[in-house]
């Protein structure tokens, strides 16, 4: 794989030089004849050599594997395909052992002619295990067939592979450096291919996330072809039970996924917000260069470690000096736990975002407020916030996705149990813990009690679109207020 | 009646009758970082007049101006020494709040810069922030006012609460000139105020600066020869950080003393 793209990479640096020099000939040396800078003609070849052949190069590599499976599938026996008890599991047998066997060729263990004379009545698994390739079971006559033919096909695929990307990367050198002349417009043709790959990038961005949200869809419309949409959506009740007649009621874990993050914003909005105030406009320059990077340490902690702060720290904590003597429960996990962890985790996001958008904020504001004599708070009140403001509520709703995504603290936090109550020393969960719960151990993907998490997922997906939606909206509103 | 203002000069020339110092510097140096911007400035800021201070670009015009309401202040590389004082008392002396000698001595900047608020709340700030209104409709009059002073009253009266940040260059200057003008100051700091503005607008600007004279100390940054020489009874003339010559404006324009005062004003520097 390396050596074909080092290889095309030397097409394409050679279509510069040649491109370049083509073009400089045609103008007789003179380069202010050229239409363009001598660079884009040499730039038009390489494009012209290297992106047709890298896209056919991507595509075969998508395309061959599938392929492959599909034809050596087919040429399995049905019979024997009926006889063993797992079809999926017999296609990638099929792909170990001709991988095991390419395996034992690469290191020098077989030669090819070995390879393509093994029998299935030799013990061709101590075979490989002897060149270091293990080998699940003991390999089947049919099983051995489809392996070799999966590697001859495999091998010629590859073959023509190298025929066609070749043939293509010289085709492109060629017929570019052919239309190599003075006159060609090489600018305007490389600003065309910059601007294509720039929209591939995005397209390709827009495209993953429209995957996704189908991939999600197709299993959320099985999960509701089980399981009544109503019961799902208004049930008060998570119960699920593996033997079946479940309550997969959402509600419970919106409700708790919304009271924690409620809490966590609680904590990180004045915090954070207040934080950034002081660092933007207050601070000497020795104490913002000391205090943001710890501020922003806080950032840097994986969530597991906060998770465990609150099992160990802040859950104990609250239960012995608030939820017992208050008489509001003795749970150490708890909404209150999590939720002030979750908030500290927060800070600085909340921090960090609001302080470069305050500092964005132009220094002639902050003059015209102190030239009419306004003292330091009352141009902060009054003329920079309202000018960040829309930087700062995106901040904070992003802050809000993050703290509906969050999983580990609310594991570690609040617990495990779905409940729907209002004291906040209760344990209570979340809809992401509920979707690790439902998706770990042994599941069995055809069931309501694993196809619920899609649909959970799902939801969580529209809800934080919808905050981003409402970022966006409150945003431009200020926008067209302020601009 | 902008016409009558604009060839008039005589007519503000024969005011100059009060010479109370309203605000005086004595030996003022500005650093910013390395860079000396203001070499051993001594000014003289008379009450009840106008005084202008021209020079090529980037000789400290705007820098003294700023020492004279601590606007430096705000800079963290700037630094000043000497003797600067509103009335007698020093306003560089750590008992001065500078937020209450900022309300007295009033700034627009060189560049608009209007709040991100409504035309209302822009000229509205100062006097909220100094309590100089009893009610909502003493707050109205004085926006109104100042807004008139300003020569942008006719512009906005039916969107005062449409964004200041809307407004065309000249009129966004025109608003900080009226935001100014609301807290009353004692003395108005103007920092190229006709910059953006044209004929007209300059001309009612002009009008402004010598009815504020009546009350206040006007000091007016300029580049234009003719608006000096207009609006102003002193001129004071900077030339890399030195205040070269500083004078009756009549004297400075028609006898400078100075050969690089002669050589500026005649356009051969700058
Ligand atoms: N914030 C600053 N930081 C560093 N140097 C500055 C700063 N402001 C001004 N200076 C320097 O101080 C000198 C005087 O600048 P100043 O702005 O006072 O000039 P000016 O006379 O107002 O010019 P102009 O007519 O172009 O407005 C210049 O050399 C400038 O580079
Ligand atoms: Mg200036």
């Amino acid at each position: 794989m390396l050596w074909i793209l080092l290889t095309l990479l030397f097409l394409g640096t050679l279509g510069y030089v040649l491109g370049r020099q083509r073009a400089l000939a045609s103008a007789g040396g003179d380069r202010r004849v050229l239409h363009s800078l001598p660079n884009y003609y040499g730039l038009n070849v390489t494009l012209l050599t290297l992106v047709p052949a890298l896209l056919v190069l991507g595509l075969w590599l998508i395309i061959q594997p599938i392929a492959v499976e599909r034809s050596v599938a087919a040429q399995i026996p049905a019979g024997y395909m009926e006889s063993v008890e797992n079809p999926t599991l017999l296609m990638t047998e099929v792909r170990r052992l001709a991988g095991g066997i390419d395996d034992a060729i690469d290191r020098g263990f077989l030669s090819p002619e070995e390879a393509a004379n093994l029998a299935s009545d030799t013990d061709i698994r101590a075979q490989l295990a002897g060149a270091g390739v293990a080998l699940g079971s003991d390999v089947s006559e049919e099983v051995l067939v489809a392996a070799q033919s999966f590697r001859a096909l495999n091998a010629t695929g590859s073959t023509m592979m190298l025929i066609v990307v070749f043939l293509l990367a010289f085709a492109g050198l060629a017929y570019a450096y052919a239309r190599t002349h003075k006159d060609l417009r090489a600018r305007n043709r490389v600003e065309y291919a910059v601007l294509a790959i720039l929209m591939g990038a995005s397209t390709l961005a827009i495209l993953t996330t429209v995957g996704i949200v189908l991939s999600m869809l197709w299993d959320t419309r099985n999960f509701f072809q089980l399981y009544p949409w109503q019961d799902f959506f208004f049930g008060l009740e998570w119960r699920p039970s593996f033997e079946g007649d479940s309550d997969l009621g959402l509600i419970p874990l919106l409700w708790g996924t919304l009271y924690i993050s409620f809490i966590a914003l609680l904590v990180a909005v004045p915090i954070g917000l207040f934080a950034a105030i002081y660092m933007a406009e207050y601070a000497s320059r020795r104490v913002r260069s000391v205090a943001k990077p710890l501020i922003e340490v806080l950032a840097g902690i994986p969530t597991i470690v906060y998770g465990l702060f609150a099992l160990i720290t802040v859950g104990p904590l609250l239960r012995d000096y608030f939820a017992q003597p208050l008489g509001l429960g003795d749970s150490s996990s708890s909404v209150m736990t999590a939720g002030i962890v979750m908030g500290i985790m927060l800070i600085p996001f909340v921090s960090s975002l609001s302080d470069d958008i305050i500092n964005s904020v132009p220094q002639s504001l902050r003059d015209g407020s102190y030239g009419l004599g306004a003292t330091q708070s009352e141009t902060v009140k009054q003329v920079i916030l309202p000018a960040a403001l829309p930087g700062i509520v995106g901040a904070v709703l992003l802050a809000a996705s993050r703290a509906i995504g969050e999983t580990m603290i609310v594991v570690l936090g609040a617990g495990a149990a779905a409940r729907l109550d209002l004291n906040p020393f209760e344990a209570m969960t979340t809809v992401t813990v509920k979707i690790v719960g439902q998706l770990t151990g042994d599941t069995d993907f055809s069931s309501p009690e694993a196809l619920v998490a899609f649909a959970l997922g799902l939801t969580l997906f529209v809800i934080t679109l919808g905050l981003n939606i409402f970022a966006l909206y409150i945003v431009r509103k200020y926008r067209e207020q302020y601009e | 009646m902008e016409g009558s203002n604009m060839n008039d000069m005589s007519q503000f020339d024969q005011g100059v009758a009060v010479d109370t110092i309203k605000m005086q510097s004595r030996g003022v140096n500005v650093f910013y970082g390395d860079t000396h911007a203001i070499k051993d400035v001594d000014v003289d800021i008379a009450d009840k007049t106008v005084t202008a201070f021209i020079g090529p670009s980037g000789c400290g015009k705007s820098t003294f101006l700023r020492v004279l309401n601590r606007m430096n202040d705000t800079i963290d590389i700037c630094r000043v020494t000497g003797k600067t004082t509103l009335e007698g008392e020093d306003i560089y002396d750590p008992k001065v709040d500078p937020v209450q000698l900022r309300a007295k001595v009033g700034m627009v900047f060189q560049k608009p810069n209007p709040f991100p608020k409504s035309i209302f709340d822009n000229v509205a700030y100062g006097p909220r922030i100094h309590g100089l209104s009893q009610n909502k409709s003493d707050l109205e009059d004085i926006v109104e006012k100042s807004l008139r002073r300003a020569a942008l009253w006719d512009e906005v009266k039916d969107r005062l609460q449409a964004p200041g940040t809307g407004l065309s260059g000249g009129q966004q200057q025109r608003l900080c000139i009226a935001r100014a003008v609301a807290t009353s100051p004692e003395v108005l700091l103007m920092d190229e105020p006709c910059s953006a503005l044209d004929p007209i607008a300059t001309a009612q600007v002009e009008e402004l600066i010598d009815e504020l004279r009546t009350q206040y100390s006007v000091v007016i940054v300029t580049h234009s020869m003719q608006q000096a020489a207009r609006v102003s009874q002193k001129t004071a003339f900077f030339h890399l950080g030195n205040l070269v010559e500083f004078d009756e404006t009549d004297t400075i324009f028609t006898n400078p003393s100075d050969p690089r005062t002669e050589s500026y004003i005649t356009g051969r520097i700058g």
